[in-house]
């Protein structure tokens, strides 16, 4: 049997669990607040075409808009000012054969729950890869903060200065890429960085050093909880948008039953 | 003097409610020259530019020299009822269910003698303050009022019929997130409001007042279909006045930005959340508009008076308020016999406004002109000096005002 036959069969025979890691795409779900004089990010809406109606008598289907940020989404290179210049930096050029690998889980739930402003930096990662060992290359590597639990105004955080969600310093993206060549960083909050990052250096570490290097990005996800620290492959296709800067997009992982 | 108003009652679950008819509504072109005039408060008649005689009824010719120029012009108030007639049955089928309706002959002190409706408390063969309201079918009528206020002269079944007064009613506010919001909130409360619900969009961002609300915090986003009908679905057959308070006005202009997301904004706001909203709630409010003393009876946009010609700043905005008066307009119809009171702003004390130079609408002055609009009956409110300057040169001539405010 081949490979991806056993594969099938383990999964045919619940061997293998899908976990879904994606929030429901609603229009109360919050996206990034970008100060008032900056274009902002399309929160999801649903418009109704027809209900089994005399719009449509057999049929119910809806019209819906959004950002290409809003929700559970993944981020493209050519997002961020540092990626711009790549090749295939883009949802419809980036080689789907990133779409399938494998995540580092790095829980810091625990710290997140006492400090909203929780940082994950090197000696975070490394005290996880003497547990876990090294975060192979071509990796995701998640950051896990039980946020996704939270809801509404407790999930976005926003407060006069800004949002207080935890994310990684500087060196330790630096760190992922140059030091871990791992494929991309996934979060449950609003963004790859924290809350505070407009005050780093550079602001956005996770967005500047991860796109500037054609890495992606993925934010909002939930159920980070229910993955194992190392070994659940990620299934993350973002939409195909012609010269799009990420997508909306259903976020799955495979893991050992 | 009138009886007051009785309390609210709770309505009989049973009992199908009065239906919404309408006085009759057909007008020649002439006599709609009343309704508007009524709309903004004015007692005005036509006067003959020739000769100036006062007309009444409004029509095409002086009845004293033939003049055909008959501009409308405010006229003294003062009338003396010459006869009256009480009505106790009728065969119009709005007027049978409101009897004992008191009509009179009254001599306005401006020249012509007229049919008006007459409030109770206008002594019989005295003297008369005249007015100009709307009926139930948005035409103009007379109305004689006692030449001094009488004690709960609001409070009669015949104003009332003309009038939106807040009082004992259930208003929703639809955008409590700004202080415009809060504060008109706040003023129906204190003009009596029974309830005002206080809608709220993205309750999970921060906003100025969040912590002292007046009224009841309700989910509201009129740019989210599923928010206004879930807030329909729950609300919707309480609610006797909606006063859309939603506003989003952005400076620029067409080539000032690269884009069409802060324009799709400005459209979602002014015009795309309010149609959504009357589809949602507008069938039921015009159900409920016969619906006791305290029926539904009220609607009020507010516009940004760019909404009549652009200022170069905000022109952009400017159409996204066109297209919400057009809506307004068309409501009034669609909506009847519920009242669409359209307010209209100049520059407003807000942080989008910062390099525009006073004098600029405060939360406050808007909220007591919604407040007196409803009270009055009005159709059309214009706050603030640059609204009112702006409004003159537009009825004087709106081309020329087009080129004024473009340079």
């Amino acid at each position: 049997m081949s490979t991806l036959a056993a594969f099938a069969a383990d999964l045919l025979a619940g061997k293998i669990k899908v976990i879904d890691l994606t929030q429901t795409l609603s229009p109360e779900f919050p996206t990034i607040a970008l100060p008032p004089m900056f274009g902002q990010c399309a929160p999801f809406r649903l418009e109704e075409i027809s209900r089994y109606d005399e719009r449509g008598p057999a049929w119910y289907w809806n019209n819906f808009s959004c950002g290409e940020h809003t929700g559970t989404h993944f981020d493209a290179p050519i997002h961020w000012v540092s990626g711009k210049d790549l090749p295939n930096n883009t949802t419809d050029t980036i080689d789907a054969q990133n779409f399938i690998a494998p995540a580092c889980v790095i829980d810091c739930s625990v710290q997140s729950a006492e400090n909203p402003d929780f940082i994950l930096t090197v000696d975070v990662i490394k005290a996880w890869e003497a547990k876990h060992g090294q975060i192979p290359a071509g990796n995701w590597v998640f950051l896990r903060t039980d946020w996704s639990k939270r809801s509404g105004a407790d999930y976005a955080n926003v407060k006069e200065d800004g949002a207080h969600t935890p994310g990684p310093d500087p060196d330790a993206v630096k760190f992922l890429v140059e030091e871990r060549d791992v494929i991309g960083f996934g979060v449950e909050t609003i963004g790859t960085d924290a809350g505070q990052a407009h005050g780093f250096t550079p602001p956005y570490p996770a967005h500047f050093f991860m796109h500037g290097k054609g890495r992606f990005g993925l934010q909002c996800m939930a159920n980070l909880d229910k993955l194992p620290p190392t070994g659940a492959l990620i299934v993350s296709p973002p939409l195909k948008i012609k010269g799009g800067s990420g997508s909306p997009l259903r976020v799955l992982a495979l893991v050992g039953a | 003097m009138s009886p007051p108003l009785p309390p609210r009652r709770k309505a009989d679950p049973l009992a199908l409610p009065r239906q919404a008819l309408m006085p009759q509504g057909g007008r020649s072109r002439a006599a709609l020259g009343l309704a508007a005039m009524a709309a903004q408060g004015r007692f005005a008649l036509q006067i003959c530019a020739a000769c100036g005689a006062a007309q009444y009824p409004p029509r095409d010719v002086c009845h004293e020299c033939l003049g055909t120029e008959l501009p409308w012009r405010d006229v003294p108030t003062g009338a003396a009822l010459l006869g009256e007639t009480t009505v106790h049955l009728s065969g119009d089928t709005y007027f049978r269910v409101r009897t004992p309706w008191r009509t009179g002959l009254v001599a306005l002190d401006c020249g012509p003698s007229a049919v008006a409706h007459v409030h109770p408390d206008v002594a019989p063969a005295g003297r008369a303050r005249m007015s100009l309201r709307l009926d139930r079918s948005g035409q103009g009528v007379l109305l004689a009022l006692p030449e001094r206020d009488s004690p709960n002269m609001m409070d009669d079944p015949m104003i009332r019929e003309m009038t939106c007064d807040p009082r004992g009613r259930r208003i929703l506010v639809t955008d409590g997130r700004s202080a415009f919001g809060q504060e008109a909130a706040r003023s129906l409360l204190a003009a009596g409001a029974a309830q005002v619900f206080l809608g709220i969009a993205d309750g999970w961002k921060p906003f100025k007042g969040q912590d002292n609300l007046p009224g009841d915090a309700v989910q509201l986003d009129l740019t989210d279909a599923t928010s206004v009908s879930e807030l329909a679905a729950e609300f919707g057959g309480r609610i006797d006045i909606v006063v859309n308070t939603a506003l989003h006005i952005r400076p620029g202009g067409p080539l000032d930005r690269r884009d069409l997301v802060s324009a799709r904004e400005e459209m979602e706001v002014a015009y795309f959340g309010p149609l959504r909203l009357a589809q949602a709630l507008g069938p039921t409010l015009r159900a409920r508009a016969a619906d006791g003393p305290y029926g539904a009876c009220a609607w009020v946009n507010i516009h940004g008076i760019d909404a009549l010609a652009p200022a170069p700043g905000f022109a952009l905005t400017a159409a996204a308020q066109a297209a919400g008066l057009s809506l307004s307009q068309s409501l009034r119809t669609s909506l009847a016999p519920i009242r669409v009171l359209t307010a209209f702003v100049g520059p407003l004390e807000d942080e989008w406004h910062q390099a525009i130079p006073p004098p600029k609408v405060t939360p406050t002055a808007l909220a007591a002109a919604i407040v007196r609009g409803l009270r009055e009956g009005l159709e059309e409110i214009t706050v603030g000096d640059i609204a009112m300057d702006v409004m003159r040169r537009w009825r004087d001539n709106p081309s020329t005002l087009a080129r004024e405010r473009a340079g």
